[in-house]
Parts: structure tokens; sequence; C-alpha cells
């Protein structure tokens, strides 16, 4: 005994033969109650028609009613000594819901086709989320055969038919079976009328299936559940997602990006472990007294989960009201809550034809990709590394709107830029105060943090503001593109992750600027919000002045200094903000520059309004 | 891991979404077998200690070897207990089988004690193999105001996601067993040394798979006498195990109306 049962869902359209299947397979196995076939004999012959298998799961009497099955249900049986449990999954377009909750639970699914009718819609839908499931184990079963004469150049077509489709779909079933639910022809037992195939029965088939086994061997992954208080210790709790960890090892949350070691495992009653594994609900303690809240995923230093605000997912909509561009829905992530904003619906598919629609809006059963972004740092998998870590939900209004998996590529890892001052960095204190350091200049240190598209005027106005200031005696200085690239950051492409560090480089030297008691003026588009906070951040409190030079895209792309707009819509420069990577305007800047509606010299007029008044110290502007 | 470490693990891990985010929350306990395994398993979830009290649903008809069962328990695991009385037969819908009547008795007292503390999240220990209407549910399955189960419009339920989030004056009820057998939950007993009542185990040929109460409930023929041998029966039974509960057998849809109006 003792291993787990292989969860195996039964997929399909509508009246393909399902249930027949399933009652069938229950009768084979012996795990119908004693007295049950006879009850559907009655109720068959109650409703004159031929005994029919499909009864045995239609528990309800409003599915009776219907003659369909409207939920999932579970069925445990025993076939050539393996443990099955049979995940019933319903055929109707409306019940998705219920379809998705049963298949995610499954290991293996058997996809049933009607030999008459052969491929549907559901069939194909079923298919296609099978794989966003990533369920790679299949059967296909061509059903009723007996309505076709059991031709066997019916069966051929309609396997060749299916592996097509499913090889679209990067699927291969591990095989196909013609098949009479019904009359049980080649399910337990191999039939006479069905001598051409050669191949096992459904159930000889199914018995070599393997349940999901744990990932012990991928990366760790334990998001934090709760923190228990119990005297005097803190133990904090949760699933072991992937991976295996023991007393000793250094564990990294994310997205806090703090370390500790795990001092013990908890376990109640008797001696604790020492280490753990995928699957297991454990309870540990760590060697220092972190704030940690649910929510954090632990891993290893080595192979974290990315840390992003950005990401691409591959999802399927549940909502009644379709998923729509710039809406905000909450995201479940593991044990993690967050809000997210949908940025782009890159596509929707249809799932009968595969073809990419054009779409807007994703509408309810419909399947797509799409763009996320979080005000707050998330911590990620790719799913197609971790499928545990890396597949979420979306709510709203109290219940599960959708299911998506992560997609990774081309996002920047925020964890460097994330990683701020190292706490144990003991800081020396200068003996020089900021007080001394702007009664030397005659004005503070700050920093003028100019955000904005391409070719709305930034280094134009910095530079000009700079020349102005420099001759009334400030200590100025303007950080770009040019200088800073050209050295500081000359190790830097233009990878997403490099983009970040870039940023988070110019928001550290201009607080160095600032806090040295210059003027410091940036003059970078830095497009994202989280960015600009960070440099916020690194910034003394009150001395970080966003400024906003706006200018709308079709005005920049007019102006085109560099050309660049043209190349970005030639699709030679990728991830061009404003063309095809977005820009986050700022929710409260501390000043709008419009170059798009006041010349030049306005604008310049403009920002040294505002230095004139922001910079000045106690005893009078310089 | 094996097949009860599997379920074990799963079943903690709800035990705990549950108490993270539903408060208050209980845990009803009948004081059979099932409802013992996830007192356990809630004590290994909380390193000892239950934080939530434990509910019997009290119609004053049960067996007197349940009560003292309960007052034992009660003590050694310094339990937080609360006794709610079953209302009067009367009371419920006449409309109802008369056995089911009986158990509906159970629904009732269940709603007030709801209402009276206030409780935004039930546990109970409910499988998915006992009854096919039972199969159909959810982990946490809300319920509205009146206690009600609207099975045919269930929020969807996936990758352990669950629904923690109650409706305007309703419930969550929190099944952290539904995927466990009996078989499981007999073997798990064995396993772990965790004490049932001695009504399961056969006394002149006789034994109860399943407690109700004392008039409705009764036992099998059996001469299964300890927890290796009730295991070894069902190995070999085919018999369902809600067999000797009447009010199952009344009509059809009698179970299924019981639960939509709140039944467990
Ligand atoms: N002739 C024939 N009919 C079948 C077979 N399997 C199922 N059916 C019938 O097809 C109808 C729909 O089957 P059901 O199992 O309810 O389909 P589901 O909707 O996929 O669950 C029922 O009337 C079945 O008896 C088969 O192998 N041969």
């Amino acid at each position: 005994m003792a291993a787990p049962p292989l969860k195996l869902v039964v997929v399909g359209h509508v009246d393909h033969g399902k249930s027949t299947l399933i009652g069938r397979l229950l009768h084979e196995a012996g795990a119908l109650p004693s007295g049950k076939v006879e009850e559907l004999q009655r109720l068959s012959e109650r409703r004159g028609v031929p005994l029919e298998w499909s009864f045995t799961l239609d528990s309800l009497q409003a599915e009776r009613d219907q003659a369909v099955t409207i939920d999932t249900t579970r069925f445990w049986l025993t076939l050539g000594g393996r443990d099955l449990v049979i995940i019933d999954a319903p055929g109707h377009r409306e019940f998705l819901a219920n379809m998705v909750s049963g298949a995610t639970g499954a290991d293996a699914a058997v996809l049933v086709i009607d030999a008459a009718e052969g491929l549907q819609d559901q069939t194909r839908r079923h298919a296609y989320l099978l794989r966003l499931l990533g369920l790679e184990q299949i059967a296909v079963v061509v059903n009723k055969l007996d309505l076709v004469d059991f031709a066997e150049a019916r069966f051929r077509a309609l396997e060749q038919e299916a592996r097509d489709f499913l090889a679209e779909l990067g699927l291969e079933p591990r095989i196909v079976l013609p098949l009479s639910a019904r009359h049980g022809d080649n399910l337990a037992r191999a039939s006479a009328n069905l001598a051409w195939h050669e191949g096992p029965t459904l159930v000889e088939a199914l018995i070599e299936f393997g349940a999901a086994a744990p990932a012990e061997e991928a990366p760790l992954r334990l998001p934090i559940q709760d923190i228990y208080r119990q005297e005097d210790q803190r133990i904090l709790v949760g699933r072991i997602e992937s991976g295996r960890l023991a007393q000793g090892d250094t564990l990294l949350f994310s997205p806090s990006n703090k370390l500790a070691r795990v001092k013990s495992l908890e376990g109640w009653p008797g001696p604790p472990p020492e280490s753990a594994g995928a699957g297991r609900s454990i309870g540990l303690t760590l060697d220092r007294p972190l704030f940690l809240e649910r929510g954090e995923l632990a891993s290893h230093v080595e192979n974290a989960p990315m840390l992003a605000n950005r990401f691409g997912a591959s999802l399927f909509w549940l909502g009644v009201e379709p998923m729509v561009e710039e809406r905000e829905y909450r995201l479940r992530l593991g044990t993690a809550e967050a809000l997210v904003t949908v940025e782009r619906i890159e596509r929707v598919i249809d799932t009968d034809s595969l073809a990419p629609l054009a779409a807007d809006e994703v509408q309810r059963d419909q399947i797509a990709e799409v763009v996320l972004r979080s005000p707050a740092q998330l911590a990620l998998d790719d799913h197609a590394r971790l499928p545990r870590s890396g597949r979420f939900v979306l709510r709203d209004k109290g219940i599960t709107v959708g299911g998506g998996l992560v997609l990774l590529r081309g996002v920047a890892d925020q964890r460097r830029a994330a990683t701020g001052r190292a706490d144990n960095l003991t800081l020396v204190s200068h003996k020089v105060t900021q007080d001394a350091r702007a009664a030397r200049f005659g004005h503070k240190g700050g920093v003028m943090w100019l955000t904005g598209l391409s070719g709305a005027g930034k280094s134009t106005l910095a530079m000009a503001v700079e020349q102005h200031l420099f001759r009334k005696g400030y200590a100025v200085y303007v950080l770009d593109g040019d200088n800073v690239r050209s050295g500081l950051n000359a190790n830097l492409g233009f990878s997403p992750e490099d983009r970040v560090e870039n940023i988070r480089r110019v928001g550290e030297v201009a607080a160095l600027f600032a806090d040295a008691g210059f003027l410091c003026i940036t003059a970078f588009i830095s497009p994202y919000r989280a960015d600009r906070a960070r440099a916020r951040a690194a910034t003394p409190p009150g001395r970080f002045h966003e400024v906003y030079v706006s200018a709308d895209l079709a005005i920049c792309e007019a102006r085109d200094p560099k050309g660049l707009y043209r190349r970005a819509r030639a699709g030679e420069i990728g991830e061009f903000t404003g063309i095809s990577a977005p820009y986050e305007p700022p929710l409260a800047p501390s000043l709008v520059v419009d170059t798009a509606r006041q010349p030049v010299e306005a604008c310049i007029e403009q920002i040294l309004g505002y230095v004139a008044q922001h910079f000045a110290t106690e005893s009078g502007a310089a | 891991m094996d097949r009860l470490d599997d379920l074990e693990a799963q079943s903690i891990f709800i035990l705990r979404e549950a108490e993270n985010r539903l408060t208050p929350l209980g845990m009803l306990w009948s004081i059979g077998k099932d409802s013992n395994v996830l007192l356990w398993l809630a004590r290994k979830a909380f390193f000892g200690r239950v934080p939530f009290p434990v509910i019997l649903l009290d119609t004053g008809n049960e067996f007197p070897e349940v009560y003292a069962f309960r007052d034992r328990i009660i003590k050694e695991w310094g339990l937080s207990y609360i006794d709610a009385p079953c209302p009067p037969v009367e009371e419920t819908d006449p409309s109802l089988p008369p056995k089911a009547r009986a158990a509906a008795r159970k629904t009732l007292g269940l709603k007030r004690i709801i209402a009276a503390r206030g409780f935004r999240g039930v546990m109970l220990g409910i499988r998915r193999d006992e009854q096919a209407v039972r199969g159909k549910e959810r982990v946490m399955s809300p319920r509205d105001a009146a206690g009600g189960w609207d099975f045919r419009h269930q929020p969807a339920e996936f990758w352990d996601q669950y629904n923690a989030e109650p409706p305007p004056g309703g419930h969550i009820r929190v099944h952290p067993l539904l995927a466990w057998t009996e078989l499981d939950v007999w073997r798990y007993i064995e396993r772990e040394g965790i004490p049932v009542v001695p009504l399961y185990f056969s006394r002149e040929g006789k034994r109860f798979r399943s407690l109700g109460e004392k008039d409705i409930t009764f036992p099998i023929d059996s001469t299964a006498a300890s927890v290796g041998e009730i295991i070894a029966e069902l190995e070999a039974s085919r018999e369902p195990e809600r067999a000797g509960r009447a009010m199952d057998h009344e009509s059809e849809d009698a179970f299924e109306r019981l639960r939509a109006q709140g039944y467990m």
C-alpha cells in the first residue's frame, strides 16, 4: 500500500460518454456498493432506457433530470493493484469553473471522444485546459465504436485528428485507444469486436500512469502561512511546495529580502525532524528575530525566486464580468496577496481554432496572455520552471475569477535593486553637518529628478537649468545617460535587469551629491514608479523632488530628435518606452513642466522658480 | 511521503489557512472517529494546543459512551468546549421525512450556535467518500446568511486557493478531511494511536460503523474488535458506510435536501 493514489480526471465533450466510462470502471473494479447495479437497472427501466451506467454518478436529483453531470465528483477504486481517484469533470461549457476545480488536482487525464461525432468544441477546449493546467499524462479514448460498427478506419482517422490537434498544443498523448464504454469493449477486457486493436485495454494503460511526485529535487520554496507565538518562540509555519530544508540552512525571505538561519524544526508530538521535503506542512524557528509576515516566500540564497512587479501570464478567465485593461484584481500566489492591474491584454486565444483573436477584453471561458503589474514587489517563479510557485489566481469581489501561469521571459529581476544598503555596515557620521554645507553653498542639497518620455525635453531643460544655476553660484550637477553610461554604468546594457540597475545606481549617486550639499539634476526616462520610489528612498527625507516633464507621445514622436521612435516603430528597438513598453507617470509629482504647451524658456523659468523656493537656506537664497 | 503523510500535510495546511483567515472559528466535534482525527490534526498543526473551541451539537440523545468519552478528552487535551443544545423536533421542517427531521434538529442547533457566537468559520470532519452529495463539496464552502448551500453555483476552488471570504451575514464551512476515505481514517488512527469511542469495536457480534443519535443509528454485524480488525474488515467490504443511518434511505433526495438546508 502507501503510494499516493493516481488522480485521474475524465474530460471531453458533453454526452461523449464520460459518466458511462466512469460508471463502468467502478463496476469493473468492484467498487460499486452491493445493490448498486440492481438499482441502476431499476432506474433505467423506470425511465424506459437500456442500462445507463452514467446514472451511477448522478447522485443528485437535479442531474438525473437534466441527464448531465454538473459538478466534479470523486470516486475511489483499485484497478490491478493500483489505487485510483477518478475526478469526473462536467462537459457543459458554463461549468468551466467546476472542470478547473477538478482537473487542477489531477495527475493524469482521459480525454473521451465520441466515435460518431468526432472532436467537438469542448473536446478542444478541455484539451487546451489540460495543457494550461500542466497535465501531461493523457490517454485519448475514442468511445462508442459500436455506433460505427467498430470500424478501424474511423478510429484511425479520429486518432490522427486528435494527435494533430494535441501536437499543436505541444501535447503528446501517452496512448489513443478504441472503446465502447457502454458495452465494456476494451475497457477491462480485450474485445473480439476490436480484434484489429493490438494495444492494451484502458485499464492496462491507466495502471502504467504515474502519480505526480512531490518535487524534492527542485529549488526550495516555502510560502509562509502564519507565524505562531509560543512561549517566547516565534514559529513560522507553511507547506514546502518544492525542495528540502534542514536545520542550520540559511533562508532568504522574499520579497522582504531578509536572511536568517533555521534554528530548529518544530513538531508535535514527539521529537521534531531535522529536515523536511516537498509536500510537508512544517514549523520552524529562526536564529534571529526578523519581522516577517504571511506571504513571504522562503528559499535558499541560490535559486531564489525573481522579484518583479511587472510580469507576463497565461490565464483562463472564469469571471462573469470580462477582464479588461487597467482594471485591478486581487492576486493570490502561494500565501502572498497583492493588488495587480492588467496592464495589457496581449492576445485572447480562441480554444476551438487556437487562433489569436483581436480583443481588448477576456470573456468568461476564454484563455489569454496578459501583462500584469503591481505596486509592490512580488516573489515569482516561471511556471515552466517551478509549477507550484509559478501559478496564481485572481479574485474579484471575494471570488476566484481566473487562474494563471507566470511567464518571466523578458522580466527584470529587481532583487539587486531591492538589496539596499547592507544592514551590517556601520555608518560613520560626518563631522561636517548638513547645515554647515548649506551655509557654505548658500542653498540646500537635494535631487531634482526629471522623468518623462524620450523627446519630452528632460536633457535640454536639465542642461539649461544647470547653466543658469551655476552662474548664480549654485553647486549644481546634471546626471544623464551620457555621463553615467560611459563610466559608472559601463557594464550595463539594455536588458530589463540592467535598466533597473542603471536607475538604481543613478538614484544612489544623486543621493550622494545631495548629501554633499549639491543640487543634483537627473535626466532619465525612468518609466517605472517603483524605480523612482527607490531613488526617493535613497535620498534623505524631503530632499527628493520629482519633476514630471510632460509631453504626449504624439508630440515626442514628432520631435524624435534621435530618430529613436522611428526605429522603435520599425521594430529595430525592442521594449521602447511609449511604444512597446509602458510609461508610468508620477502620481504626485512635486512639479509638472508641460513642454508641449509652453516654450522652453517658460519651462526653464518654472523650474528656476521652484528651485528658488525649495532650495533656499533659512538665511536667504543664493 | 506515503499516502497518509500526504493527507496529513494537506489537512494541516487547510487547518492553518482556516485559523489564519477566519475569526472567530469553531470546530464541530461529533466525538466520532472523523472529528477525533480532525482534532488530532489540529493539535499537530498548532503544536499541541487547539486554538479554537470545539462544539458538540447536543441532541441530548447521544450514547452514554459518547458523553463519557467527551468528558475524558476535554480534560486530557485541554479543549475549550461549547455545548450547543439542539431545538426539539417540532421546530424542524415538517415536510421532511421523520428520520431526516431528527437529523434536521442538528441543523437548527448549528444555525443557532453560529448566530450566537458570530462564527465566520466552522470546521467539520466530513469526507467526500461518505455520501455522494458530499462528493460535491469544496474544501472551503461559503454558506449564505440562512446557512443554505448552493451546490450548483459554487465558486471555483483550485491550486489550494480557498474561498475564505464569507458572504455577508454568512459563514464558511471548512472541510479539512474532504480527501480522506474511511479506510484512510482508520489507518491513521492506527498509526497515530488516536483514541476513539469504544462503540466502534464489536461487542456480541455487532459494532457501530458510524455514530449518530441513539434511536436513528444502528450497529452492523461485525466481529472487528480492534482498529486492526476494523481495517481488515473494511478492506474486504463493499457496504457503504452510512448504511446504518436511517435518514439516508428514506427517499432518493432526502440527504441532498438536508444539506441544501444547512446539514453537515
Ligand atoms: N452506443 C453507445 N452509447 C454510449 C457509449 N458510451 C456512452 N454512451 C451513451 O451516451 C450517452 C451520454 O453518455 P454520458 O456518459 O452521460 O456522457 P457524458 O456527458 O460525457 O458524461 C448515454 O446515453 C450513454 O449511454 C458507448 O460506448 N456506446
